[in-house]
């Protein structure tokens, strides 16, 4: 008996050993993270929204932690595997620490880690369901790259996942240069979250900005961006064409 | 990647279950309905379930499914309860919660609401969806009558409330979603937990409160036929 009709199994040809190893889709989900260097360091940015399906519920979820002492991770996907992922980086920085020798893993080395992971995974068609970022700084030198669900990676001056791939990286093209000031890089980071809250159903306008330098990590209060609507082809958008939308 | 999302969105489950923090701990509320497609198997089950004295979880989804979880954790509690020496705090109950719907993300199909009060913590309220993600909130809602509400609560919720200010929320809540989702039904009960322990209430559905385009249940026809004219009036 149940509360409601139960569920079939999406691949009744696979014996049901196999089907319990299959991640088949993802329940609850970040949209877009958004990323860049700048003169300092790396700024990322990602909103506080946690949809489940269509539906904008969790208000409040934290998409970029801070990895260690020089790095910083975004993800957007669903939620509980990036719990998870968060979890297997706790005891990878443990055991980096046990050893005691002055040595910290750098971005480069989570990176790597990271890529590992979520290869392997893929490899046995049981996927952790994110799109990753890592950002970080260590000994001057800035790194900054990514991970898909499916281990693709690589390393870039500025990087999206979801969404920010279409909407975010071509502003970053065209406005992107090296050393950026911090107020500039907050600035652009800003006019492309816009455009996601603009143009991404799933986006929420509450996020957070994270900057990681070398002297450490810090990630904003939770905010919201003012937004554009008094065109006067918006208050008039049928004028030239009564009848259409 | 996300090519698959508005294919396979997560579909709706029975029930109205609902947990809220209030200024000294937790309330939590659910209806009583349980459903084999459209028969009404039950029609007053008790969908709040204990784990331990100071901890409770709201079940919704698959009743076998939600019913083994809460037993599996009962049990991990209590050993660990012994262990420690002292009542497990509410984290852990819902870390464990969590552990497990997580590794079975695609056999199990529920939504769980855990709440609780630990000396440590005060009253928490943490949720845990479908895929076992595990989120600590002021309140949160589940199951397929939460589609009802959650513009309801985005006017009506208010930080630090009172015990029956929370109480009272929490029931007429249960009862809108129970006005308009097949799914739910019933009584309303809750469960409130603080540092003074656990009291359980019980809201028949004829006591509650009545909504729009619901009328005043009556015995008989006969009684309203018979009822007496109303008195002429004096212009």
């Amino acid at each position: 008996m149940n509360f409601m009709a139960s569920k079939q199994p999406e691949n009744s040809l696979l014996g049901p050993e196999a089907d319990s190893q299959r991640t088949l889709y993802p329940n609850v989900t970040g949209t877009s993270v958004v990323a860049l260097k700048y003169k300092d360091g790396i700024l990322m940015a990602a909103d506080m929204g946690g949809s489940y399906g269509s539906t904008l519920r969790y208000k409040n979820v934290e998409r970029m932690k801070a990895i260690g002492k020089h790095s910083l991770l975004g993800a957007s996907g669903e939620i509980s595997d990036f719990q998870e992922i968060l979890r297997y980086l706790d005891d990878l920085i443990l055991y980096d620490n046990m050893w005691d020798d002055g040595n910290s893993l750098g971005p480069k080395e989570v990176h790597n880690y990271l890529t590992r992971l979520m290869y392997n995974r893929r490899n046995k068609f049981n996927p952790l369901w994110n799109s990753l970022v890592l950002g970080g700084i260590k000994n001057g030198e800035k790194y900054l790259g990514t991970v898909s669900m499916i281990g693709v990676n690589f390393e870039d001056d500025h990087v999206a996942t979801g969404f920010g791939n279409h909407l975010a990286r071509p502003i970053l093209r065209q406005e992107w240069h090296e050393n950026l000031s911090f107020e500039d890089g907050v600035r652009l980071l800003e006019k492309c979250m816009r455009v996601l809250l603009y143009r991404d159903r799933s986006a929420i306008n509450k996020l957070q900005i994270a900057k990681i330098t070398e002297e450490g990590m810090t990630i904003s209060q939770p905010y919201s961006l003012k937004t554009y609507w008094e065109f006067s082809a918006f208050e008039n958008p049928t004028q030239g064409a009564v009848g259409s939308w | 990647m996300d090519l698959n999302m508005n294919v396979n969105a997560p579909h709706s489950m029975g029930t109205t279950i609902i947990g809220v923090t209030y200024n000294g701990g937790v309330v939590l509320g659910a209806d009583s309905r349980t459903s084999t497609g459209m028969y009404v198997a039950n029609r007053a089950s008790e969908k709040i379930t204990q784990l331990t004295d100071n901890v409770y979880v709201c079940r919704s989804g698959s009743a076998a499914d939600s019913q083994l979880v809460s037993d599996y954790v009962r049990y991990f509690l209590h050993q660990h309860t012994i262990q420690l020496g002292q009542p497990a705090t509410v984290k852990v109950a819902a870390n464990l919660i969590r552990l497990l719907s997580y590794n079975n993300k695609n056999m199990l199909q529920t939504g769980l609401i855990v709440g609780g009060w630990d000396k440590y913590e005060g009253g928490k309220i943490y949720g845990i969806p479908l895929g076992g993600t595990l989120v600590e909130q002021p309140f949160t809602i589940g199951g397929s009558g939460s589609s009802y509400l959650y513009g309801f609560f985005d006017q009506a919720w208010k930080e630090g409330m009172t015990k029956d200010e929370a109480e009272q929320l929490v029931v007429k809540a249960v009862s809108l979603a129970i006005a308009r989702d097949g799914a739910s039904g019933g009584v309303v009960r809750t469960v409130i937990i603080n540092s003074e322990g656990v009291t359980r209430n019980f809201y028949p559905g004829d006591k509650l409160q009545l909504w729009h385009d619901e009328l005043e249940p009556q015995n008989s026809l006969l009684d309203i036929l018979n009822a007496p004219s109303p008195e002429p009036m004096n212009i």
